[in-house]
């Protein structure tokens, strides 16, 4: 039962950090419940048994996303509320469009039909061992490509962010 | 049938699907464009949570690398588009993503 009651505090500290990064009106308030979410997300998926993509993920997100996140927060001096007001109506407009793809989604995929859910045995399919085996094995040419993707990602950065490019 | 012991797979679902609602709700009420990136993310998170969760369920440790690439993705997405929005700043003083509009009409 002890699973059960972390999985509903997990998920209502998430999806209440959620709502919190969207309404919050200064960005360095949206940035720090965003790593509230990141960890309720990464206790997820140690729940899951992904330990593997549960420290990749506290590594990445919480690591090095937010460290830019709140990095450039600090550059451009945006630690006041300096958004101006939208307009009510768009507003209401943004929060009926949200609520109302939540409501699909959800009445859509409350009756799903799962199908056969494979027996649980704890073969351990989150490890780092299994999860090495595949990533080296049939995924190596992805895994490959996604160092240029990282290449091309650093250079860009460094190109966009220079002053005066002709 | 539920392998952790008494959360079903739709309650991943239903997690996933408001996680992914409240995204979108963030990307279509705020105008200031690094609140907005961060909206992405979140929505970039609660497919990887879906998919971790089906993985775990059906036992496939396919999904799990996905989720690793879409990672690598999303943290080489965070640093082009940041720079990005460092150049917008530099060139109107503002992250106000109403004052981008010359592509209006």
């Amino acid at each position: 039962m002890i699973t059960q009651y972390l999985f509903y505090f997990l998920t209502f500290t998430a999806i209440f950090c959620a709502l919190l990064v969207v309404f919050s009106k200064n960005p360095i308030y949206s940035a720090l419940y965003l790593i509230v979410t990141f960890f309720a997300t990464a206790g997820h998926y140690f729940l899951l048994n992904a330990q593997f993509l549960g420290a990749v993920h506290v590594i990445v997100y919480a690591g090095a996303i937010m460290v830019l996140f709140i990095y450039v927060i600090m550059m451009l001096n945006l630690n006041k509320e300096v958004e101006p007001h939208k307009s009510n109506i768009i507003k209401i407009a943004a929060t009926v469009c949200g609520g109302i793809l939540g409501l699909v989604l959800i009445a859509a995929l409350r009756e799903t039909e799962l199908g056969e859910i494979t027996e649980y045995s704890n073969n351990g399919i989150g490890l780092i061992e299994k999860l090495g085996n595949v990533l080296f094995g049939a995924y190596m040419v992805p895994f490959e490509i996604s160092t240029v993707l990282f290449l091309s990602a650093m250079v860009g950065a460094v190109f966009l962010s220079k002053k005066n490019i002709h | 049938m539920e392998i952790i012991k008494g959360v079903p797979l739709t309650s991943y679902i239903l997690l996933c699907s408001m996680l992914f609602s409240i995204g979108v709700l963030g990307v279509l009420y705020r105008r200031n464009a690094l609140v907005i990136f961060m909206c992405i993310e979140l929505m970039l998170n609660s497919v990887n949570l879906l998919l971790v969760a089906f993985s775990r369920y059906y036992s496939d440790s396919n999904a799990q690398v996905f989720v690793f690439f879409i990672m690598a993705v999303a943290a080489a997405e965070v640093s082009v588009g940041l720079a990005i929005l460092m150049m917008i700043y530099r060139n109107t003083k503002t992250t106000d993503i109403d004052a981008l509009n010359k592509l209006k009409f």
